[in-house]
């Protein structure tokens, strides 16, 4: 499967997303944000970083860049687009998904490893990934906070849209397994279409035993999975 | 002319800044505050001779599309 990977000024996790998707046998190749056609792509990653320094929000000015005009045309028409730490917030901010990343609660950056459970299988994102096995990821942000208003978080939850939460090694959801202070613990969620997700920890920088944890590919092989059933002409997997 | 615009935290959205800040004030001996918010403050230069009207219309649609995010953030524009 051939993956885009965006590239906006400062992103810094594009090189590896584009190391960790070859690692598993596919084709990956950076996209520079002023480029606007995506249709080589089979899927679409929106790395971490700081785009454009951070300035004025997370994400607010990478989100008018022609490639992401080009990615609202590509999730409208069902493709797979992940959104990794920065590309969670450039994905809220151009409103393919909802609510937004805020500072976190303690005001520090954390830079740690965590864990996640996985609150669904049903998604293009988690279909690979075993139930009840928290994965081990590492967070970098000091602004991953989710927030959302309270109608908001109770349709996210009814359609089950909430893919991940940080959880403690037993897989509980408590306040201190949280590095950032979101509400309900969410750390990634998907659209209504669950075509789009979003998580902050960092899947691309745990795929291999030298950096730790390999749990980051059980997510890409969620999404290798699902377009590889989509180009048999099957339809979206479950887990 | 000139716009300025300021941009505060919803009250419903944590606000760890304001909260800290806050606290700050009150181990310095500052008493009397309530609450604190912080937020962001945006000054824009804007052509003399422009229409005012047109400029509040303006600057109200970026205000809401891209200079503030209206789910996390209230916004306030003056023009002088």
């Amino acid at each position: 499967m051939h993956f885009a990977v965006l590239q906006f000024p400062a992103s810094n996790c594009d090189q590896d997303a584009v190391y960790a998707l070859r690692r598993l046998g596919h084709t990956a190749e950076l996209v520079w944000h002023k480029v606007a056609t995506l249709e080589q792509a089979a899927a679409v990653i929106v790395p971490g970083g700081f785009s454009y320094g951070d300035y004025l929000r997370t994400g607010a000015i990478a989100r008018f860049s022609p490639v992401m005009q080009a990615l609202q045309t590509f999730a409208a028409n069902g493709g797979l687009v992940l959104g990794i730490c920065n590309g969670f917030q450039i994905l809220c901010e151009a409103h393919l998904l909802p609510g937004a990343l805020v500072r976190n609660r303690s005001l520090q950056f954390r830079c740690e490893q965590i864990f996640l459970r996985t609150a669904t299988g049903d998604s293009p994102f988690t279909c690979r990934i075993p139930a009840d096995r928290p994965l081990r990821l590492p967070v970098a942000h000091g602004e991953g906070c989710y927030y959302a208003d309270d109608a908001t978080l109770t349709e996210l939850a009814a359609n089950h849209q909430i893919l991940w939460q940080y959880c403690d090694a037993r897989g509980e959801l408590t306040d201190d397994a949280s590095p950032n202070g979101s509400l309900r613990n969410i750390a990634g969620i998907c659209n209504a279409q669950r075509n789009v997700a979003g998580l902050m920890p960092h899947p691309e920088r745990a795929c291999e035993p030298l950096l730790g944890s390999e749990d980051g590919c059980l997510i890409f092989a969620s999404m290798i999975h699902t377009l590889e059933r989509r180009a048999a002409g099957l339809g979206s997997p479950s887990r | 002319m000139k716009a300025k615009i300021i941009i505060t935290p919803k009250k419903a959205v944590l606000d760890p800044q304001g909260k800290t800040v806050k606290n700050a004030l009150a181990h310095l001996g500052y008493t009397g505050v309530s609450d604190v918010h912080v937020g962001k403050y945006i000054e824009i230069d804007l052509d003399p001779a422009a229409d005012r009207e047109t400029a509040r219309q303006t600057l109200a649609d970026a205000c809401h599309k891209f200079l503030s995010n209206p789910i996390i953030e209230d916004y306030r524009l003056e023009l002088e």
